[in-house]
């Protein structure tokens, strides 16, 4: 116990391990990876046996979560707002079967975009599945959400959602901690069979068991903690401020409301509390980290044709982050600058390392593909989507984990010629195998390079779960050995590998490639004397 | 007290050290303190900043406002000037002096040092150079650190205290670099004008 300086990951890594965590179940994501990071690497979390080590992916981290929860042990699964979409269909039959021990699934979320290719707000999905979330407006009710979440998850007997954003996961503050809980001891859920087969008659049950835990749910909501009612003096306005955008409020009052605030960090929407500000308040104004959640909510809701500012009116803008200067102007203060910002200020776009692996793969295949008239490059997610970028300008598509095998294939589907990805080790393992197979399977003429640096470098330099076994994988999928063929990303190769570039190309049939070469970065940590 | 801060510079640059050292200070002092730091793409040698608030008040945002901030600290002189609009009016810019170029369409350096001269209240000095001459070209950041100590609002002592937490277990002869680098950009500072 005791005070410490905290990121928002870090209070809840710490918090889960307080709260008798048995396991984190994760695939790395910005900006979630920290929460797994920091269980892996504490004292406490090895001495208690807690389980840490990365899943392939986000489906899999899901699915183990739920085993465990399932053998009455408290586990956490965490992962970036578009890792979800990955485990989604674990997801919602995970609020069918409901939870045993306590499950919390994070998602953290990314408006702006800083790391993401989409800015979805996960609270959509909560009320898809319709189970309980929770969404902390400071490290300190991070830490204890999760320190009591997973009581409040087994006495609903239903996983929680906890949400947080960027601003919340990436940012530090003093975080008071309490004393650790033991772990929960092995047991199986007495009637397992009637909640975990979701064959259609006993899943018929199950949602209407499900319908049914919504008044808990709400009735939880109601007398949370987390959500608390702000009297104030002028009520031409009431105020309704979930998570983070609730800091960005009291910013701009820093000697108090003027206006009766809900703060709302735990749903389903509480309802009595957002009764009694329509009724006493004549306009709404909803502020909200992401997508206009409870905005939407509130027009069915309250039914009393009571005005609701928000996104969806443009009193605030309907896509990136809440700043506290955006709330501000959405409250009618004047927001100034005092300075601008220098017409001599450019860009400075984040670019591949030098003496990374991936630009010699660039480099050596932009040379091949420029002989080619109509060529495409698949790109997927990871570093290498970087080569979108100048000098290399090398790629056509970066849609989500996986995509260019399965993009180029279709391509290849309807005539294109040459169809080639790169994708990098990690996302091959998370969720390019099973596009491989279907390649392998009807014979597709793509050519695919697996730019292997051996580690999950984007965020950071994670184990990646295929490495020293990529060759295996791909044979075992049935890729010819012919077509099978590995080289080394250096300048020096650069004939070698441009002539392999080239006879895969020519080869109709499934070629793939390995360019191997270690992470500069997961190299230069390995022997910091080279540096 | 209340101290608004951005942090600049360059991916990879070590910004979030200096963050971490007056994050200790801070800390030791007693106060609230809020520091959001940017993860993931940015850090691949794209523009990063961090926002430290300290204050002996809570603090609610994570989020420094337009035209809060009472010091810019870059790493890299461009880059000080991209956050200029969260700067207030009788706000502090410290800066390293030298231009970090991994970019084709840098800016010439004249039109750069052009705009940092209109600053009413800039301390502008190559880190790096003062770094090597201190004995660890590696702590730059330390030394623009020192140069900032004036405006921080916590005593030269609490930083110190500040660094010797965040490096002790580096051993005492990362320390002891790390204070003299500290020092060498206070007394650098020195012969620009004292806060108003």
């Amino acid at each position: 116990m005791g005070k410490y300086l905290f990121l928002g990951d870090e209070a809840i890594a710490q918090a889960a391990i307080d709260a008798g965590l048995s396991g984190v179940y994760a695939y790395p994501g910005t900006p979630s990876t920290e929460i797994t990071e920091y269980i892996q690497t504490s004292p406490t979390a090895k001495t208690r046996g807690i389980h840490s080590r990365w899943s392939t992916n986000e489906k899999t981290a899901l699915e183990a979560a739920l085993g465990m929860a399932y053998a009455g042990k408290r586990a956490l699964c965490c992962m970036k707002h578009v890792g979800l979409n990955v485990a989604a269909d674990c997801f919602m039959n995970a609020a069918m079967s409901g939870t045993h021990g306590g499950l919390i699934i994070l998602t953290a979320d990314d408006p702006s975009m800083h790391s993401s290719q989409n800015e979805q707000d996960n609270r959509v999905m909560g009320n898809f599945a319709m189970i309980p979330m929770l969404e902390p407006s400071s490290q300190q009710e991070a830490y204890d959400m999760v320190y009591d979440g997973f009581e409040l998850s087994e006495r609903l007997g239903y996983p929680l959602l906890l949400r947080i954003t960027t601003r919340m996961a990436h940012s530090r503050a003093g975080v008071e901690t309490r004393p650790p809980k033991e772990q929960n001891p092995l047991s199986f859920p007495a009637d397992g069979r009637q909640r975990f087969i979701l064959l259609p008659g006993l899943a018929r049950l199950r949602f209407k068991a499900l319908l049914k835990a919504q008044e808990a749910f709400t009735h939880a909501s109601e007398t949370s903690p987390y959500n608390q009612y702000f009297d104030a003096p002028d009520k031409t306005l009431g105020i309704i401020a979930t998570g983070i955008a609730f800091n960005y409020l009291a910013e701009n009052y820093p000697e108090g409301f003027e206006h009766p605030v809900v703060k709302i960090s735990q749903y389903p929407l509480p309802r009595r509390l957002i009764e009694r500000l329509a009724d006493t308040c004549a306009e709404i104004l909803t502020l909200e980290e992401g997508y206009p959640v409870v905005e939407e909510q509130l027009k069915g809701f309250l039914g009393k044709g009571i005005t609701v500012h928000g996104r969806l009116d443009g009193t605030l803008s309907r896509d990136g982050e809440l700043t506290p200067d955006a709330v501000g102007k959405a409250l009618g203060k004047e927001i100034s600058a005092f300075y601008a910002v220098p017409e001599v200020v450019e860009q400075r776009p984040p670019a591949l390392c030098a003496g990374c692996g991936h630009r010699d793969v660039y480099e050596a295949l932009n040379e091949v593909i420029q002989t080619y008239e109509g060529a495409k490059v698949f790109s997927d997610i990871g570093c290498y989507a970087l080569g979108a970028l100048p000098p290399f300008r090398a790629i056509d598509s970066c849609i989500d984990m996986g995509a260019s095998i399965t993009m180029a294939k279709g391509a290849a589907d309807a005539g294109a010629f040459p169809s080639v990805c790169v994708i990098g080790d990690s996302t091959f393992t998370h969720s390019g195998m099973t596009g491989l197979l279907d390649c392998v399977n009807e014979q597709s003429n793509v050519t695919i390079l697996i730019s292997d640096n051996e580690t999950t470098a984007m965020t950071g330099g994670q184990d990646s779960a295929g490495t020293g076994r990529l060759e295996d994988i791909c044979r075992g999928i049935g890729v010819e050995p012919e077509h099978l063929r590995v080289m080394t990303p250096l300048k020096k190769n650069y004939e070698e590998m441009k002539r392999i570039i080239r006879e895969e190309i020519e080869y109709r049939g499934v070629s793939v490639l390995i360019p191997r070469r270690e992470c500069i970065q997961t190299l230069k940590r390995k022997h910091p004397a080279k540096q | 007290m209340k101290t608004d801060i951005i942090l600049a510079g360059v991916g990879g640059q070590g910004i979030l050290s200096i963050a971490a050292v007056i994050g200790e200070a801070a800390l030791c002092e007693g106060l609230c303190m809020k520091q959001s730091e940017v993860h993931g793409m940015s850090q691949r040698g794209g523009d990063v900043q961090s926002n430290l608030r300290l204050s002996d008040r809570p603090i609610a945002s994570d989020l420094i406002p337009l035209g809060g901030a009472n010091l810019i600290l870059s790493l890299e002189p461009m880059e000080s000037l991209r956050y200029l609009p969260y700067l207030r009016p009788d706000g502090w810019v410290v800066t390293h002096s030298e231009p970090f170029v991994n970019i084709p369409n840098y800016p010439d350096m004249d039109r750069v040092n052009d705009e940092l001269g209109k600053l009413p209240h800039k301390v502008t000095l190559d880190v790096e150079r003062i770094a090597r001459e201190a004995g660890s070209a590696r702590a730059a950041n330390i030394v623009l650190l020192g140069a900032a100590t004036p405006f921080i609002g916590i005593s030269y002592a609490q930083i110190e205290e500040g660094i010797r937490r965040i490096f002790h277990r580096k051993g005492e002869n990362v320390v002891g670099l790390n204070l003299k680098a500290l020092r060498a950009g206070m007394e650098a500072a020195l012969p620009f004008p004292a806060k108003a």
